[in-house]
């Protein structure tokens, strides 16, 4: 089911930057980007929580903006830009938020870990020395289940350069 | 992935089992699995499974343990010996678990239990696996053992730059050793990698999304299921009709009896297949939650021995009698959601005759069992595999998804996965159990516990049992025939009895006029309770705390499955009886900390954890459905509830680890509910506390009887 460049019905396909790469699958009626990322193109980085826009697992850029996957309908993003938790590292290396969160050990069962990066990526990107506040209403959309924010919030102050990596109090 | 054995090794005597042929030459020490403790003698203690280590001839050192890791850190914690008796940093140790045709059998990963049962198990297994390769050495070298030691992968002559590799000492070997019970294991004072600051060698995966989890699972030709649950307990299948409309994305429906099901390629259009069968249910009486303390207090159900206990001492009635200062009061927590953050979630797989599941669940075993069980199947047949999981909390024990992936794979011939919708994870799965406790107790004036009279209705026997010195004492617990489904929780009922108890005792200080602290010293004779409880106060100036109207600190103290923790909160209450908790310090002690960081980060979880629990978190239900089956209508924990959080470790390098994951949570809702009474004069004897974010207007005071 991998997309394949079939040129006889162009309309019946749809085309994005994923990762830096051009990609082209089918249209289809209602189809979500989550299931397309993770049934179709097999980048399963980005992950079911939910499917109601409320836990942020499946959290990806669309044009910079974190976005929802589950919420996002496939025709919404063609001809933008996609990132998923995959496209971050560039050559290998880590991104400064992914570093950081390997490095505490900022996360226990790590299923929110890709959300988390994603979204903290992106609010680096716009604002790159957050306050401990900004972070915490940024990261709002995200769950961690296992209550590990404390280090989260360390994590992604580390990455900014920012904070005392305590986490400390609003 | 391993290939897979003739038959699982846990179900293969030692000597038979094809080791060599699944992981190539080399050596295997063996520790064979214990028998279960006596039950009934109030310290059961479960069957333990053994563990195997075996080392290759290209140096790879894998060991095998029946545990699952659903991210509590485990395998992790188990690496760390391993390497420690090895001798070898964490990352030459590749850690195997959750593959029930490799790996020794296991109850489940539950309780509590890897520290105390899993870890000396590795740990003398490894041990045993360095002791095989020095007397291979010694041989080889024809040198005395004593002459030898083991570091960094290899064996030399003490003094000597020259070493023979675990590797060279291996090749063209197919040696199995059972390792002597008194082999020698390092003693905690002298680790080098255990015990220290340890990088999982995996982060990397975590953070780019490479590791697969349970839902990640993909193999080829592989379509997606989705099963006709009932909407509600209590709903029974009348009739299914099916659309006459073509079913869209060759997706097709299966149905076994009253069991219907859709497969098809892709997950949406097997929820689609679903969404279009007409199905007709018989629902049954189910309470409501105005009639549920009346039901669960009058239907009992016998349960598991295990769960209930029954403790006296003593003349109760007479202890009251004489008391200074009386207490009743019924405390009440709600049933709770783990709302694990990957929904369960199950592949299934036939080779002929044989099944393989890739399953989230925290008793790989006992899923074996009860899938092959239903499928009338030998379980030399079944493997299960647990993959990294999604968190579990006590959720993910057995659970009938692996089943019904099962079927559909065999229905469809090819693999299936299935995975539980949010709404499916509320409604389908179960709850930790609501709990109604009745307390009466007495003190005398010089401020000594003269009486503990405690029931608990439903929730379990966990840390029921006081910590506290009382002459007189009644602490009983029932379970109860509960209508929506219930089970096991991370601290379960430790929860429920240690939130019951601590306010008690602050109720009790109160009463008397003493300071909840000098009481709880009066009354306290475990040193190391008293221990963590004094690294709390300390920490968080409780003699120095502000007494400003609207500000409160509370205190409480817990112990159970040998841990021992206190939490301080400090609280803040606005005019509008709006409550924030400000700060939770837990200190815990729990024996010998294997791995610092990674206890560091289940203390702070749990505080996290649990004050979703103290607060706000509730199930609502009706008719038998849950009400709020989302997680817009179901709150956990988010960013903006975190307060500063601090976890303070006790190492003890002379008492045996002890679990981790789950006592840490239990003083935290006392804490805080001790908070609020300092703040308001407002006593709170139900969890959540504060489902609407407040203080409700007309609260009880105080519970002098």
């Amino acid at each position: 089911m991998s997309p394949s460049p079939a040129r006889e019905h162009p309309e019946a396909r749809l085309g994005f930057r994923l990762n830096g790469e051009l990609r082209e699958v089918p249209r289809g009626p209602k189809r979500k980007l989550l299931e397309v990322l993770r049934v179709e193109l097999g980048l399963t980085g980005t992950k079911f929580g939910c499917g109601e826009g409320e836990c942020g697992a499946c959290t990806v850029l669309v044009d910079g903006r974190p976005l929802e996957a589950c919420q996002v309908f496939l025709e919404e993003v063609e001809g933008r830009t996609v990132t998923t938790v995959e496209g971050l590292s560039t050559g290998g290396k880590l991104n400064a938020v992914q570093r950081a969160f390997a490095d505490l050990g900022a996360y226990q069962c790590g299923f929110c870990t890709p959300g988390m990066v994603v979204r903290a990526t992106a609010l680096l990107q716009l604002n790159p020395h957050p306050t401990s506040s900004q972070i915490r209403e940024a990261m709002e959309g995200s769950i961690c289940r296992c209550g590990g924010y404390r280090r989260i919030l360390g994590a992604i102050e580390q990455a900014a350069g920012t904070g005392n990596a305590k986490g400390g109090t609003p | 992935m391993f290939a897979r054995p003739r038959r699982p090794w846990d179900r293969t005597p030692p000597e038979d089992r094809d080791y060599f042929e699944v992981l190539g030459d080399g050596l295997v020490a063996y520790v064979p699995a214990t028998s279960p403790g006596a039950p009934g003698s109030g310290g059961w203690s479960p069957p333990i499974g053994g563990a195997w280590v075996h080392v290759g001839p290209d140096g790879a050192l894998r060991a095998f343990s029946g545990k699952a890791e659903v991210g509590q850190g485990t395998k992790t914690a188990l690496s760390l010996i391993v390497a420690e008796e090895l001798r070898v940093p964490l990352s030459a140790v590749t850690m195997v678990v959750g593959d029930t045709d490799l790996c020794p059998w296991d109850m489940g990963t539950f309780g509590s239990r890897s520290m105390p049962d899993a870890f000396p198990v590795a740990r003398r297994a490894a041990a045993g696996a360095r002791q095989a390769l020095l007397e291979l050495a010694a041989s080889r070298q024809k040198v005395e053992l004593g002459q030898l030691e083991a570091s960094g992968g290899a064996i030399r002559v003490k003094g000597r730059a020259d070493a023979l590799s675990y590797g060279e000492l291996v090749r063209g070997l197919r040696k199995v050793v059972r390792v002597d019970p008194q082999v020698p294991v390092t003693d905690p004072k002298e680790w080098r990698t255990a015990g220290g600051p340890a990088v999982d060698p995996h982060a990397e995966d975590v953070v780019t999304g490479r590791r697969v989890y349970v839902s990640d699972v993909q193999r080829p030709g592989m379509w997606y299921g989705a099963v006709l649950y009932p909407p509600r307990n209590g709903a029974t299948l009348t009739r299914v009709e099916e659309s006459e409309a073509p079913l869209e994305g060759g997706a097709r429906i299966v149905r076994e009896g009253s069991w219907v099901a859709a497969v098809a390629p892709s997950p949406r259009a097997a929820r689609r297949a679903l969404a279009s069968l007409r199905p007709t249910w018989k629902f049954s009486h189910q309470p409501g939650e105005s009639e549920i303390e009346d039901h669960l207090r009058t239907h009992p159900s016998p349960g598991e021995d295990w769960d209930t206990d029954e403790v006296t001492k003593g003349d109760v009635d007479g202890g009251l009698a004489r008391a200074a200062v009386k207490v009743e009061a019924t405390y009440r927590t709600a049933y709770i959601a783990h709302v694990p953050l990957e929904t369960r979630a199950v592949t299934a797989e036939w080779d002929g005759p044989r099944l393989t599941v890739w399953v989230g669940t925290q008793t790989p075993f006992r899923s074996r069992e009860y899938v092959a069980k239903h499928l009338d199947m030998s379980e030399d047949d079944v493997r299960v595999i647990v993959p990294y999981t999604g968190s579990g909390f006590g959720g993910k024990h057995v659970g009938s998804v692996a089943l019904d992936a099962a079927r559909l794979a065999k229905s469809a011939g090819r693999p299936v996965q299935v995975s539980f919708s949010r709404a499916e994870e509320f409604q389908q799965a179960y709850l930790r159990p609501m709990a109604i406790i009745d307390v009466r107790a007495g003190v005398s004036k010089d401020g000594r516990l003269t009486a503990w009279s405690f029931h608990n209705v439903n929730a379990g026997a966990a840390a029921l049992r006081t910590p506290y010195s009382v002459p007189n004492l009644r602490e009983t617990n029932t379970l109860s025939d509960s209508p929506l489904p219930q089970g096991p929780y991370r601290a379960l009922a430790a929860n429920a009895n240690n939130f019951a108890r601590e306010c008690t005792m602050d109720d009790l200080a109160s009463g008397l006029g003493i300071d909840p602290l000098a009481f709880r010293e009066q009354n306290l004779e475990d040193e190391r309770l008293l221990a963590v409880l004094h690294r709390v106060v300390d920490r968080i100036g409780w003699k120095a705390r502000s007494r400003r109207r609207g500000r409160g600190t509370g205190i409480a103290v817990g112990f159970d499955k040998n841990g021992r923790v206190a939490t301080g909160a400090e609280v803040e209450v606005d005019g509008e009886g709006r409550l924030r908790v400000r700060r939770l310090v837990t200190a815990f002690e729990a024996g010998t900390v294997v791995h610092p960081s990674n206890l560091q980060s289940q203390v702070e979880g749990a505080a996290v954890m649990a004050l979703g629990g103290a607060l706000f978190e509730a199930i609502h239900f009706d008719a038998g459905a849950i009400t709020n089956a989302s997680l817009k209508d179901y709150r956990v924990p988010r960013f903006s509830d975190l307060p500063e959080v601090e976890a303070i470790l006790i190492d003890r390098k002379d008492v045996p680890a002890a679990g981790g994951g789950e006592t840490p949570m239990i003083a935290v809702a006392p804490a805080i509910a001790n908070a609020v009474f300092e703040a308001t004069g407002v006593r709170l004897r139900s969890l959540p506390l504060v489902p609407e974010g407040k203080l409700p207007r007309h609260a009880p005071t105080t519970a002098r009887a």
